[in-house]
């Protein structure tokens, strides 16, 4: 499980130079200072994780269980609630602030966020199926599928066959992406390469799971 | 304005010369050779220039030993050290391309007098 944690929301794509003038395409995620609302710990809660808030919200807009759940923590309220699952708790307590400063420069790490939804997408879309050919015969079956099954043994179409369907809008996590730039003095951290969701998306990035060695 | 600018202006450069289509530019670029670093000329014409913000590019053609050259560099690129135009040129359209069809005196944009 992840040893640190952070939670950001996408801003949207641009490209830096490295030092070797080389174009880096990027991703810009603001990383806002999260404050930690609660604290899970395995003895109470059966598993450890940091729940985390970033942002303002005016007090006047929660409803009060809310109010009383921040107020618990002594936390200004911000904008979501976000729990980060990670190895080990006991070093953190609630109220502190975890910035950018967390991640550094060429460091690995796994992107968790919400893909943009696609709608309902044909198989051609969202499996890349071939798709059919576009003359000698073939009618209005361009972007079809074909077969989706054999004949009398089994009879049946097998579970979990890919069709057409909703596509998108599940989360999604990209690993081993490396870490451009954390600049914690305007809070933003530069992602090498695509990061899913829309940009305003909230994104939860991790240390990489599969990275390094 | 975008909401990634706050990232882009640090690359931005401000000591780029104004030009455009049809201006004869020189442009010193930086090569580096082994761990050696050197600037090299590519003078000719900007034929295009293309896309905005730090994503902008340009492309200048030359004539080298009669073979056409075109070479396409972001605007902001820090690779390239400077850029100098020599000519200002006389000409109607945006992208140039009608250029690479022509050879010998055709092929020459008209200079601009003021």
């Amino acid at each position: 499980m992840a040893n640190k944690a952070i939670v950001g929301e996408k801003v949207g794509m641009t490209q830096v130079w490295d030092d070797d003038n080389n174009i880096v395409p990027v991703t810009v995620v603001k990383v806002s200072p999260c404050r930690v609302v609660q604290i899970k710990s395995p003895e109470s809660d059966g598993y450890s994780a940091l729940q985390v808030t970033y942002g303002n919200k005016s007090a006047d807009k929660l409803n009060q269980p809310m109010a009383g759940h921040y107020a618990k923590a002594g936390v200004a309220p911000g904008v979501k609630l976000v729990e980060l699952r990670l190895e080990d708790v006991s070093e953190f307590e609630v109220g502190q602030e975890i910035g950018v400063d967390t991640l550094e420069a060429g460091e690995l790490i796994d992107v968790t966020a919400v893909s943009k939804g696609k709608g309902f997408a044909g198989v051609m879309k969202r499996h890349n199926f071939a798709g059919q050919r576009a003359s000698h015969g073939a009618h209005r079956v361009h972007r079809m599928p074909g077969a989706i099954g054999q004949c009398a043994t089994p009879a049946r179409v097998f579970k979990g066959m890919k069709m057409a369907g909703r596509m998108g809008n599940e989360k999604v996590t990209t690993q081993n992406l490396t870490v451009v730039r954390a600049d914690a003095e305007r809070a933003l951290l530069l992602v090498k390469g695509s990061v899913p969701g829309p940009k305003g998306g909230t994104v939860v990035i991790r240390d990489a799971a599969k990275g390094g060695a | 304005m975008q909401n990634t600018d706050l990232v882009d202006l640090d690359s931005l450069r401000d000591d780029l010369p104004d030009f455009g289509p049809g201006d004869t530019v020189k442009v010193h670029v930086k090569v580096i050779e082994g761990n050696r670093q050197r600037v090299q000329v590519f003078e000719g014409v900007v034929i295009r220039r293309q896309g905005a913000g730090v994503r902008e590019t340009f492309t200048v053609r030359k004539l080298s030993f009669g073979v056409g050259v075109e070479r396409t560099f972001p605007l902001h690129t820090p690779s390239v050290e400077k850029i100098e135009r020599v000519a200002r040129g006389d000409v109607r359209r945006a992208k140039l391309y009608y250029l690479r069809d022509r050879i010998g005196k055709k092929a020459k944009v008209k200079e601009l007098r003021d």
